[in-house]
């Protein structure tokens, strides 16, 4: 698969940038721009999440798609950051370590490449704490 | 509105068909339903045609043309729409097929789906479910399809104390009933053993959890229930048609071992029958992942939150228990052809109605219900049907 250009430039990816709805207090990652409770009464500013978290589930993925083919076996989980909202990524630990409830924090890694030779993007894994 | 009632049904053997074509596959489903009607072609009004990928399996789209066409029915100019919702694009197909006719727009209206889906590598059709998904934010991270059901049947575990065998015995149980339905793509029965034994694919689930890759069509024919007669002496009505949506991603959902589209669908379903959950003598639930069943019937209220292991493993959903669950084998063993799937359940429920399911007849069935996913959850197609 090719990834849609725009995604690398997406910044949110990199350091965890979110959003936060100021009228519910809610927060949000992936950053939304409508908040589901308020809607258009909500209003949205960016956040910086701490990147802190704990594993809600996980699985460990053993065929892949090509684009994550070399990593299998690979952790994948839902965290929950401490602000709240919930996110797919993958940990970097053994599949042997990964418990549900385990303290996370986020870690700036290479996510996947187009090819061999393809554009390199990153983003946000997950490290035990 | 007016009554609706399927007056004819069709369907492929699904399995993998590598030396047939897209779209000889949909032909042979729709010739076969349009001559269970006793109909010509030029009487059809409408059709809407449920497909998910056809643009990543056989880089094909425009697919309702296509299928009109090759039906032989480009010389009548008939409306032919494509619906697309992931797994659930037949069972979504079929609602508009059923509120077009129910709406007094059209009369004679043909409900297909069609997937093709071994005509790419493993690695390819990978990549293509998992579009049903999030791709920018699950995707994005790795995430296939059984990636995403694994994590719910984890989180599933871990609160419910969901043992290993429970889940296995749902395919068991999927596998036993699909040995008796001559359209699946898995005719034999197996063990708890070829399950617990069978591949790592993603952890919790094996090979044996999940629904194949397979090629397949299905089609049926809806029309006013006061005009049904005309076509068939065995009409069956559409008691109930609900759709419901749910957040994309598996991330963002209340709670991540229930769908609660699956909820709001049923209960939509119930409410508008006007029936209760004793009422269903079978229900045909989208059990794409063994995990998928254990929720599925929990989520339409046949047993409690955290029960349906308990209730599988006692044989309550089996053939002759208080509530057989997939009678055709479901996706498990009939294979899951995902654009044709929730049009097969149709098929389903009609031949049970009808008294025509052979070995797998649910003795003196009168009301059936179909559950059709899409993705892990964002849509849910839910129908009930009764004798006409
Ligand atoms: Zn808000």
């Amino acid at each position: 698969m090719s990834v849609p250009r725009f995604w690398r430039k997406i910044p949110q990816r990199y350091n965890l940038e979110g959003t936060h709805c100021e009228t519910c207090g809610r927060y949000f990652y992936p950053p939304r721009n409508l908040c589901p409770d308020c809607r258009r009464e909500g209003t949205i500013v960016n956040h910086t999440f701490k990147g802190v978290g704990k594993v809600v589930t996980y699985s460990v993925i053993r065929t892949a798609s090509d684009q994550f083919s070399a990593l299998t076996p690979y952790v994948l989980a839902i965290v929950e950051l401490e602000e709240g909202p919930r996110l797919t990524a993958q940990l970097v630990c053994s599949p042997e370590e990964v418990t549900i409830g385990m303290p996370v924090k986020g870690v700036f890694r290479k996510i996947g490449a187009e090819g061999e030779s393809g554009v390199i993007y990153y983003g946000t894994k997950f490290a035990p704490m | 509105m007016r009554d609706v009632a399927v007056i004819g049904i069709g369907c492929t053997k699904f399995g993998e068909w590598w030396d047939r074509s897209f779209r000889n596959l949909f032909v042979e489903a729709g010739v076969s339903a349009i001559e269970d009607a006793n109909l010509a072609g030029e009487q059809i009004d409408a059709m809407y045609v449920g497909n998910m990928s056809a643009g990543r399996f056989i880089e094909q789209e425009h697919i309702g043309a296509l299928i009109a066409d090759y039906a032989g029915l480009a010389s009548e100019h008939i409306p032919s729409t494509r619906v697309e919702a992931a797994c659930a694009s037949g069972g979504l197909a079929f609602r508009e097929a059923v509120i077009s006719v129910a709406s007094g727009m059209s009369n004679i209206v043909v409900a297909a789906g069609v997937e093709k889906m071994t005509d790419v590598d493993t690695s390819l059709s990978t990549d293509a479910l998992a579009g049903a998904a999030d791709r920018e934010w699950e995707g994005f991270a790795g995430a296939t399809f059984p990636g995403l059901y694994a994590m719910i049947a984890n989180d599933y575990i871990h609160r419910y104390g969901l043992t290993r065998e429970q889940l296995a015995q749902v395919a068991v149980k999927n596998h036993y009933n699909g040995a008796r339905n001559p359209i699946a793509q898995f005719q034999k029965e197996i063990t708890l053993s070829t399950v617990t034994n069978s591949t790592m694919v993603a952890d919790p689930l094996r090979l044996f959890d999940c629904s194949p890759i397979t090629d397949g069509a299905a089609a049926v024919v809806v029309a006013p229930l006061e005009m049904a007669k005309k076509f068939t002496d065995t009409p069956i009505k559409v008691l109930a048609t609900a759709q419901a949506s749910d957040t994309i991603a598996l991330h963002d959902r209340r709670d991540i071992s229930t769908m609660d589209a699956s909820v709001a669908a049923g209960n939509r379903a119930f409410k508008m029958a006007g029936l209760e959950r004793k009422d269903i003598d079978f229900v045909e639930v989208h059990d794409c992942f063994t995990i998928a069943e254990i929720c599925a019937i929990e989520d339409l209220g046949f047993c409690k939150k955290g029960e349906a292991g308990k209730f599988t493993e006692e044989g309550a959903t089996a053939l002759g228990g208080q509530i057989p669950v997939n009678t055709s084998g479901g996706l498990k063993s009939c294979g899951h052809p995902v654009g044709a799937t929730g049009i097969k359940q149709v098929c389903e429920a009609v031949l049970q109605l009808r008294g025509e399911a052979g070995k797998r007849q649910v003795d003196g069935a009168e009301i059936g219900m179909t559950h059709n996913v899409g993705g892990t959850g964002a849509t849910v197609a839910a129908h009930i049907f009764g004798r006409g």
